[in-house]
């Protein structure tokens, strides 16, 4: 368990890395209901403007909360969550996919026993993730 | 032809129950990459004090994007769902998914605003659970206009 009674803002949380394949594209729409053929379909997605297949936004922001699940240890913790997606993660079909970097640090403490903690989301060295925020409440 | 703006306020008819099951958060768990055992693991998850498994913190998209896909296809809103991007979206918890909780949605038209040849919607989906609130979602979608 961490130690989370000497924090400070600018403190930053253990990065988190990831890599989106196709594969993993098709399980999270299954298992999210979102069945968007950009996220899937190279030809659908290459038809609408795309470079090719994208990952699903909602992917990115469910993935980019385990920098702070990992390091606070429980996921009901979190009291606020939000994120705008800015760039697409473009995903091509490698069996490797792409690696997306996740990071988070402290960028309030509040005197109610929360944090909030500033999210970042790094594809191919740019940001895909804009204002990711989340409020958390510190273990008592 | 854009998005009917006077339709902000609407909140359509509630979602049918979505029953949350152990193999449900897991498959989502799975499918964010994440194999934390509170996601999967119900002795795991009781160790540390819950019923059962814990959802991950964006599992209410799997309820509030179906319900709200169900309101674009409202003809009095007039949205072009094939040009439609996801570009902000938000979650408030009044309390933490559990296992056996059946979920239902209330999708409300919260704002709509032209930006150039693009509407900005703004949807607020109310989860409950028998009858008591759950997370609020916010779902800020634009929808391209057509080019000139």
């Amino acid at each position: 368990m961490n130690d989370f009674t000497d924090l400070a803002e600018g403190f930053e949380l253990p990065v988190v890395t990831k890599h989106f394949t196709r594969a993993q594209l098709v399980a999270y729409a299954n298992a999210s209901g979102d069945q968007n053929p950009i996220h899937q379909d190279e030809v659908v997605a290459k038809s609408v403007g795309l470079p090719d297949v994208i990952a699903h936004g909602m992917l990115t922001m469910g993935a980019a909360i385990q920098v702070v699940t990992d390091w606070i240890g429980d996921p009901t913790a979190i009291i606020e969550y939000s994120v705008r997606m800015t760039r697409p993660v473009v995903v091509p079909d490698t069996a490797d996919g792409v690696e997306v970097t996740f990071g988070g640090k402290i960028g309030a403490i509040n005197s109610d026993g929360t944090i909030r903690v500033d999210l970042t989301a790094i594809f191919a060295e740019q940001s895909v993730l804009g204002q990711a925020r989340a409020l958390v409440r510190l273990p008592k | 032809m854009g998005m009917n703006h006077e339709m902000v306020g609407h909140a359509y008819p509630a979602s049918p129950a979505y029953l949350v099951t152990p193999e449900n958060i897991a498959a989502f768990a799975l499918a964010i990459g994440d194999s934390n055992p509170i996601y999967h693991d119900p002795a795991f998850a009781q160790s540390l004090g819950h019923a059962s498994v814990c959802a991950p913190p964006t599992f209410p998209i799997v309820v509030t994007m179906a319900a709200m896909e169900k309101s674009f296809h409202d003809p009095a809103l007039n949205m072009d769902f094939s040009r439609v991007v996801h570009s902000d979206q938000r979650f408030e918890y009044t309390r933490p998914i559990a296992v056996g909780d059946k979920l239902v949605v209330t999708t409300i038209v919260e704002d709509i605003k032209a930006l150039g040849t693009n509407d900005i919607a703004t949807f607020r989906t109310e989860v409950t659970s028998d009858g008591e609130p759950v997370v609020t979602g916010w779902s800020k979608l634009v929808v391209r206009g057509e080019q000139v």
